[in-house]
């Protein structure tokens, strides 16, 4: 298994070695050296900040591509909610459904099918008490991985339910065998994706051993072949099997509009959704059952590999959703499947300073005479996000005190002063 | 103690939207050092309504922390209107929080009884019209 797997990458030769995305990084995940942006891997959570902000577009995200289903014999579309509010004039998800067939696609299942399953299984969960309150919502992968590494006592609130994408994926992956009798390494699953993160958890999944996705393809990429596929339909097929609760995950409230309780908080954008965590881990967001955290601006439709701007889109999003019914998706007596395979472990390593407390004392130690000594500019022209990153580097070994431009001057003028004394 | 960590905060009573900032800072120091996630809990809620307090009520202090390997020491001292009868602040609902900052849900007479709740060991030193000073630790429990 690839390690550390990650949708968002950097274009070098576009990287002009600029600080934008430096600052921007909500787990300081980048430093730029010898005039070039690094992301470390094990802190990046995919959430694509720095796509949005790079403005040289240096900052990109892998995702497949159409050429890629022609290795399956047979392949599904498995559409975010997302996709649907992309379109202008829209009035019937069926002719994106359509139009997405129409592009080679053999099958298309939405994910917001799966969505409605997720909500109810959370209200069943939910109604025989066996979720741990305030429950968090487990569908924003780059929220989940931003808990992992940074928000210890709060995994165990992260909902073990499988996000709506897998769901959707085994559930297509199942009917399409049993429709073609072909075998599953025959079958193609390939999400339509709002966001980067979620090409990650397909790729390196979080709770499951392995995804039941093949892929997934930026809706950016996607989107000119299927508009033009959009306008050239000869008829339009009903494929949709959505209610208005599964369209509604597509923006934030969505899912706690599902829970039909009152007790919920809905966050969107990623500093939002820290502060909310924050607020959590010290308690003084109290009175709240269910947490739904976005690390996109109005929740999916917000997610950097849209085309649309995501409150035209939640707008959309509302229209269309108007007169469906409530849910047409409903689950069975059993939800196991449904259930995460493996337990949310948070990573300790990341942030630590050293394994042994003692050590890490020390360490923190030195890092306040240095950041002390620092000029508190949060400049980044070192390369570090902020002085107080940069003397946590230090300290680590990994960057030298002179690497700051002010530190430099102040050597080089000491240099100067003791010669001129000398001479 | 030669080991300990010591940080010190001045605690700003004139903007209550600052309240709050010295008990983030311990608590992203404590997830730096590795430390047992439970005591980090425990020092963030107990400094989060010690620092709200301090702010509702005496304007603002300071707060001195020295963190340990295996325990967590807090001061946090103001010179405020001291408190009045202890055993009753000490009591569950009894607040004398204005009707501002209730509003904002603070003042909901939890403070102290939190406080206490979260912490191993908790003293206060008070005298009216001079100030109170409030001594928190908090042990890591062993596994």
């Amino acid at each position: 298994m690839k390690k550390h797997f990650h949708s968002v990458v950097l274009d070098k030769d576009k990287c002009c070695g600029c600080t934008h995305c430096l600052q921007r990084c909500p787990t300081e995940a980048i430093r730029v050296h010898g005039g070039k942006a690094r992301i470390l891997p094990e802190r990046c959570i995919d959430c694509g900040e720095c796509i949005r902000i790079c403005p040289h577009h240096a900052k990109k995200a892998q995702s497949a591509t159409l050429e890629e289903i022609s290795g399956f014999k047979y392949t599904v579309a498995i559409p975010a909610p997302a996709l649907f509010g992309q379109f202008n004039h829209l009035d019937n998800i069926d002719i994106v459904m359509t139009g997405l067939k129409n592009l080679g696609f053999d099958g298309i299942f939405e994910v917001s099918r799966a969505a409605e399953l997720v909500s109810e299984a959370t209200r069943k969960l939910i109604k025989e008490n066996k979720l741990k309150y305030p429950i968090i919502s487990s569908a924003c992968p780059a929220v989940v991985r931003l808990i992992k590494i940074r928000f210890p006592q709060l995994c165990e609130n992260v909902m073990p339910v499988l996000a709506p994408i897998e769901v959707a994926a085994r559930l297509a992956r199942k009917e399409a065998i049993e429709k073609t009798g072909l075998k599953s390494e025959d079958i193609g699953v390939f999400f339509i994706t709002p966001c980067p993160a979620k090409v990650t958890e397909i790729s390196s999944p979080n709770y499951v051993g392995e995804s039941a996705c093949n892929g997934a393809i930026a809706i950016s990429k996607i989107y000119p072949e299927l508009t033009k596929a959009m306008d050239h339909l000869e008829k339009i097929e009903p494929l949709s099997q959505s209610g208005l609760i599964g369209i509604g995950w597509a923006t934030s409230g969505g899912e706690s509009a599902a829970m039909l309780g009152e007790k919920y908080l809905a966050a969107d954008g990623i500093e939002n959704v820290i502060r909310v965590l924050e607020g959590l881990e010290d308690e003084h967001i109290r009175d709240v059952d269910f947490i739904e955290l976005n690390a996109c601006s109005g929740g999916c439709v917000g997610g950097v590999l849209t085309v649309e701007n995501p409150y035209v889109a939640q707008a959309r999003i509302h229209s269309l959703r108007k007169y469906l019914p409530v849910s047409l998706n409903h689950i069975g007596e059993d939800i196991d499947d449904m259930m995460w395979e493996n337990e949310l472990k948070f990573n300790a390593d990341i942030f630590r300073l050293d394994e042994d407390i003692n050590k890490a004392m020390e360490m923190m130690q030195k890092m306040e005479q240095i950041y002390n000594g620092l000029p508190k500019l949060d400049c980044g022209s070192c390369g570090a996000p902020s002085c107080k990153a940069m003397a946590e580097d230090i300290v680590r070994g990994k960057a030298k005190e002179t690497e700051c431009i002010f530190k430099l001057k102040e050597k080089i003028q000491s240099v100067y002063d003791q010669l001129r004394t000398t001479f | 103690m030669s080991n300990a960590l010591h940080l010190h905060y001045e605690v700003s009573g004139e903007d209550f939207t600052r309240a709050g900032e010295a008990s983030g800072s311990v608590k992203k120091r404590l997830k730096s050092l590795g430390y047992d996630s439970d005591a980090i809990r425990r020092v963030a809620i107990a400094m989060y309504e010690a620092e709200i307090n301090m702010v509702i009520h005496a304007d603002g202090g300071y707060c001195d922390v020295d963190i340990y390997p295996d325990r967590v020491e807090v001061l946090l001292a103001d010179s405020g209107p001291g408190i009045e009868d202890v055993d009753k602040a000490m009591q569950e609902g009894f607040s004398t929080a204005p009707d501002n900052v209730r509003n904002l849900g603070f003042g909901a007479g939890m403070g102290l009884p939190n406080i206490k709740k979260y912490t191993d060991d908790m003293k206060i030193e008070t005298t009216l019209g001079v100030g109170t000073k409030l001594y928190l630790t908090v042990v890591v429990k062993k596994e």
